[in-house]
């Protein structure tokens, strides 16, 4: 039996996340270890990254599918919440000022935002990116799940790694969204060869952040995000 | 020799040669400086700032940094640094940015990404050439807990950092127009590029 593959249709998936009926589901795989995966996901879609086996480390990249020139950006998505690790509300942002996603579960805390993916990362990136029409000068820096780092004061790394198998991060999409996924070892990742396990992705339809969550008025900066978000699809519509 | 003062608010871009060498020079002090560097042969190879962090195991920029490229190579190297540190992680300033941190008000001020977008175009480079690049001159220290601070510079006039490229390396810099934090000291002033065969 192969673990590693899509099941299709999503909604047979054997097992959804609690609460998330069956016939919701519209993404279910088990990323092999060193490989990639990519998907195109309406807006309000939640997507659940899980670490099966305690050392995946799934590297992702975000576009609006809508136009994807516009995409990921890591260093706004650090600056504008004033906080460098990756957590439960922690917004994926835009180069427009928009969220793309939200990370509204995460029971990992063990995540990268600062070192990118390397050359393994990069190599499944330009192949998935492809297939979405996206060339390498489209592959911005890309934020890891999984496997963590920290910074010291004097701004050397301290590589703490991964917390352990069956750890999840959920992420809600604001807009529709290309996502790239990579399940390849951490750039600092200190072992010599570093051992890397199964992805297992889960996606199901759902509703984006509205102004009623306490997420929208955490703070001004996200408020204004979500505002941005909101005039941008609206308008579209 | 190029010797050129860059206004305050203003773009500036140029090939630096391999082996030469690029003084950038913090006039008044105080005033962050946005780079981009690119392979002048192929665009598509360009400053990496999560490979550069990766590879010298360390957020800061100082005296022997290497800048790497989004293939790990080397572009250029940081050979004299009168200031200490530096950043790669806060990006540029935007527009758009400006409406989060600073509210819809700043939607029409100058900012960075217009300098990085405009001076680019000259060189075929458009926005999806546009990645996380470096601020000289610019303090951003993380907290134990994550929290990132752009602090006062630690800068100061007449201070200079000196680059030597590796191979033939395109600059872009945008002279920030930021004024609504201490990264210019509110007070965004020229700086001056000295390119050294």
């Amino acid at each position: 039996m192969v673990e590693t593959m899509p099941t299709l249709p999503a909604s047979a998936w054997p097992d959804p996340p609690a609460g998330v009926p069956a016939s919701e589901m519209t993404w279910a795989e088990v990323v092999a270890p060193g490989g990639a995966t990519s998907k195109v996901l309406s807006r309000g879609t939640h997507v659940r990254l899980r670490d099966l086996h305690g050392q995946a480390c799934a590297h992702l990249l975000l576009y609006n599918a809508e136009q994807p020139w516009e995409r990921l950006n890591v260093a706004d998505t650090v600056k504008i919440p004033w906080q460098a690790y990756l957590g439960v509300g922690h917004p994926l942002l835009s180069d427009q000022g928009r969220v793309l996603a939200t990370i509204v579960a995460d029971d990992s805390g063990r995540h990268d935002a600062l070192c990118g993916g390397g050359a393994p990362a990069r190599a499944r990136f330009i192949n998935a990116a492809a297939k979405h029409g996206l060339e390498p000068r489209d592959l911005p820096p890309s934020v890891s799940f999984f496997e963590g780092v920290r910074v010291q004061g004097d701004g050397s790394l301290n590589w703490l790694g991964s917390a352990g198998a069956g750890r999840a991060v959920t992420l809600r999409c604001e807009l529709a969204l290309v996502v790239l996924l990579a399940d390849v070892a951490h750039p600092v990742d200190p072992r010599p060869e570093p051992e890397v396990t199964a992805l297992e992705v889960l996606a199901w339809r759902g509703a984006a952040t509205t102004p009623d969550d306490p997420l929208w008025t955490s703070t001004p900066e996200l408020r204004r995000a979500f505002e941005n978000t909101t005039d941008y699809w609206e308008a579209r519509a | 020799m190029i010797d050129e003062t860059v206004a305050a608010c203003a773009p500036w871009s140029g090939v630096v040669p391999a082996a030469s060498t690029l003084q950038i020079v913090d006039l008044e002090g105080n005033q962050a400086v946005d780079f981009l560097a690119y392979n002048a042969h192929d665009t598509a190879e360009r400053y990496s700032a999560p490979d550069t962090i990766a590879a010298q195991g360390n957020v800061f920029l100082a005296t022997g940094s290497v800048l790497r490229t989004n293939l790990g190579n080397p572009l250029m190297t940081i050979v004299g640094d009168e200031v200490g540190r530096h950043d790669t992680i806060g990006g540029a300033c935007s527009k758009e940015s400006n409406t989060l941190r600073y509210g819809h008000h700043t939607k029409h001020q100058h900012a960075c990404v217009e300098n990085f977008l405009a001076e680019g175009s000259k060189w075929g480079l458009g926005k999806r050439d546009l990645v996380s690049n470096i601020n000289w001159y610019m303090n951003v220290p993380i907290e134990e807990d994550g929290t990132l601070g752009i602090v006062d510079g630690i800068s100061a006039p007449g201070l200079s950092l000196t680059l030597r490229a590796e191979i033939d390396t395109l600059v872009l810099v945008s002279n920030c127009p930021q004024i609504n934090n201490p990264c210019n000291g509110f007070n965004p002033t020229p700086v001056r590029m000295i390119l050294t065969p």
